[in-house]
């Protein structure tokens, strides 16, 4: 059967071993996480988990039932086939000799990203976006030279309209 | 009211009804200990704590109620595990309480520390780290709800020695409340409406009813359903005992080593109704032909369960007992006319199957362990508790011994755990100390816990141990036989020691049968007297379980004898 990306989107009880309960269901059944982002929502008592994983319909159902299962985890969604908003966050680090200044900071700007830290020889640059925009930026920044680059990993939430269906 | 922690757990231990614990003190539980010394709460002490995991699994199952063990942290704790990982398998509620290292040393490497909440994450329903002696009483009120309702399972409970030591103003805790736990009792109507609809559409119809059946306590039900549908009835192993096995409509157990009967008739059924299982690999065999003719109802508490390894027509999560008395009001209801009739074919030519390959074997000169097991049933005349360790003598257990009533047969299905019987046996006596125990044991894994003698004699526990001795890890053997080209790779046992003796030793009573005429004055010497007994039984050496199915193959393709 054909894998596919999935998105979910799981609230849980905002305790310590809970994110590894999660992440034990996936490495006891030899599934890779592709990206996790967790933090607290307005409710500090609640985490939202944002998790990405590859796998067929079968085996998703089986792995939201077992998330379902889990006693710290309040409810589980599933994006995937909905209309939802989604962005991840990267900070780059460039080197930027003065020869490639210019033209990094052109790029920054068709980006729409920002210059958050700049030195004698790097830009530290921040960008949002979803993961198209945030590959496209790295692949044009990868020639001039990138030094080191950290990711949010996906967060998403569904659109309203999508919402009240469920 | 000023408590410490330990004085804490003892009194919520008293509030949820707790009159026995199983355990094996220790440094960090030296508190907790003292203050269960200063209770009426009996304390079984073990001899190694997985015995006292075992213990408190067929405690749980004999009485229909939970399970206690309480355990040292580092060593105390890890010796559990096996014993958690068998009751998770089973889904039996049992409540385990581990010694942990004062929380000023948590994650130094202390002596006796392990992280045993992060060890059996997986393999519990739930587990807790106690912080705060504040949170005691809260935690373990929440401990037995989990275990217990829903579909139940183990729990954990690590407590710091501190936390127990720590003396707080006791606040009774709150009501439970879980926000993210809500189990589905009462199943969906029209999910019934669905099934009811199936059920008077099916010709050749087949229930297959699991343990789940026997945690919901839905046996009167099931019967009842049954009969008045006039459906055959097949169990899993864990199942046994959810429904008479010696009524006309019994077809015997499913899968590996499943009758003939049984397994035919899941091969032929157009509907299968499934009650309480999981579609373990030991009953499905090749899951592509599974029922492959049939619809298939999968009547389970846990969503998990259904569309896990087996594609459902109809699903309904709900409580067995529950769902199951819908059904039988909704028959009521509906006329059904001529049931009998209705089924009079299928029920003729199941019965065709039960006379092709019934279970057997020849009683020559040595003897036959299933043998041994007929003489258990008959004598008993079916009324003992049976635990079973697990292989060869497990598998016979299920076959030879009929049960007709839930709760008499207590075997670690899932897990396959040798070293489980003698002190499920144990737990089993001292919930019912009126009933005859019996534990059927092979000589490999007798071995395995025969340490818990010790321990059935120090509290007068007068478990009987029957041993089928054929000096070989006999299934392994079996495998190594029919698939192995015969070569007994390390499953040879002749190493063993003299059971007779070492009973002795024990303090128990010892009794050997070499001849097959000598089974019967073995058991009426040995069965029936208030002493723990051990029978070694000298079976025939190289006999093998059938029918057997191929791993990986489908059920109805069987190996007879």
């Amino acid at each position: 059967m054909e894998e596919e990306k999935y998105i979910l989107s799981i609230l849980v009880d905002n305790k310590p071993g809970v994110l590894s309960r999660i992440v034990g269901l996936f490495s006891g059944r030899g599934f890779n996480i592709e990206s996790l982002n967790v933090a607290e929502t307005t409710d500090f008592q609640v985490s939202r988990v944002t998790l990405i994983t590859m796998g067929n319909a079968p085996v998703i159902e089986q792995i939201e039932k077992q998330l379902n299962k889990l006693i710290n985890v309040i409810k589980v969604f599933n994006f995937t086939g909905k209309e939802f908003v989604e962005r991840e966050m990267a900070l780059i680090k460039v080197h930027a000799k003065s020869e490639y200044r210019a033209e990094i900071l052109r790029i920054v700007d068709i980006f729409r990203c920002k210059v958050v830290d700049v030195g004698q020889d790097h830009y530290t640059i921040e960008v949002t976006g979803d993961k198209g925009k945030l590959d496209a930026l790295l692949s044009l920044l990868m020639p001039i030279g990138i030094k080191e680059v950290a990711k949010t990993g996906i967060i998403a939430l569904l659109r309203e309209s999508d919402k009240k269906k469920i | 009211m000023m408590l410490t922690g330990a004085q804490i757990l003892m009194k919520i231990l008293k509030e949820e009804g707790v009159d026995t614990i199983f355990g094996y003190p220790g440094g960090a539980v030296l508190d907790i200990y003292d203050e269960l010394g200063r209770t009426d709460i009996r304390h079984i002490m073990v001899r190694h704590e997985q015995g006292a995991a075992h213990a408190a699994d067929g405690y749980a199952r004999a009485s229909g109620g939970v399970g206690v063990c309480l355990v040292t942290s580092g060593p105390g704790a890890t010796n559990t595990v096996t014993g958690i990982a068998s009751a998770y398998m089973d889904s039996i509620p049992i409540v385990v309480i581990t010694g942990q290292v004062p929380t000023s040393l948590i994650g130094n490497d202390a002596f006796q520390e392990v992280d045993i909440v992060g060890i059996t994450r997986q393999c519990t329903k739930h587990n807790y780290l106690v912080k705060k002696t504040e949170d005691l009483a809260g935690i373990i009120k929440e401990a037995f709800y989990l275990a217990g309702s829903g579909r139940p399972g183990p729990v954990l409970i690590d407590i710091p020695k501190d936390v127990a030591i720590n003396r707080i103003l006791y606040r009774p805790p709150e009501d439970i409340k879980l926000r993210s736990y809500n189990p589905t009792y009462n199943p969906n109507m029209w999910q019934i409406s669905k099934v009811i609809k199936l059920i008077k559409e099916a010709k050749r119809p087949v229930i297959f009813a699991g343990g789940g059946v026997i945690l919901s306590k839905a046996s009167d039900e099931l019967t009842e359903f049954a009969r008045k549908l006039q459906i055959p009835v097949t169990t899993s192993l864990m199942g046994l005992g959810a429904f008479p096995g010696t009524d006309p409509l019994w077809l015997g157990m499913i899968g590996m080593h499943g009758t003939y009967r049984a397994n035919m008739s899941t091969g032929a059924c157009d509907l299968l109704i499934a009650v309480g299982v999981r579609f373990d690999d030991r009953v499905t065999g090749k899951t592509d032909a599974f029922a492959a003719q049939a619809k298939i109802v999968h009547i389970d508490i846990d969503p998990t369960s259904i569309r896990k390894n087996i594609p459902v027509t109809i699903p309904v999560v709900g409580d067995c007992k529950i769902t199951l008395g819908h059904l039988i009001k909704q028959i009521e209801k509906e006329e059904i006319v001529d049931i009998g009739k209705k089924r009079k074919e299928w029920l003729q030519l199941v019965d065709q199957w039960k006379s092709t390959n019934p279970l057997a074997y020849s009683q020559k000169n040595i003897i036959k362990p299933q043998f041994v097991i007929d003489r258990l049933y008959k004598i008993t005349k079916g009324e003992a508790i049976i635990t079973t360790e697990v292989g060869q003598n497990q598998m016979w257990a299920a076959q030879y011994y009929h049960f007709d009533r839930p709760g008499h047969f207590i075997t670690s299905g899932g897990l396959g755990c040798m070293g489980f019987g003698l002190p499920a046996a144990i737990g089993a006596q001292v919930a019912c100390p009126d009933k005859l125990v019996v534990d059927i044991a092979g000589d490999g894994s007798i071995q395995m816990n025969i340490q818990e003698m010790a321990t059935a004699v120090q509290h007068s526990l007068p478990v009987k141990v029957v041993i089928l001795n054929n000096k070989y890890l006999g299934m392994v053997r079996q495998w190594q036989e029919l698939f192995y080209g015969k070569r007994y790779s390390s499953t040879n046992m002749e190493y063993a020691p003299d059971f007779v003796k070492l009973a002795e030793a024990y303090g128990a009573v010892g009794l050997r049968a070499s001849k097959p005429e000598e089974v019967e004055s073995v058991f009426s010497e040995g069965l029936f007297n208030n002493k723990t007994v051990v029978m070694d039984f000298q079976v025939e050496q190289e006999e093998c379980v059938y029918p057997m199915v191929p791993a990986g193959s489908p059920i109805t393709e069987m190996l007879l004898v």
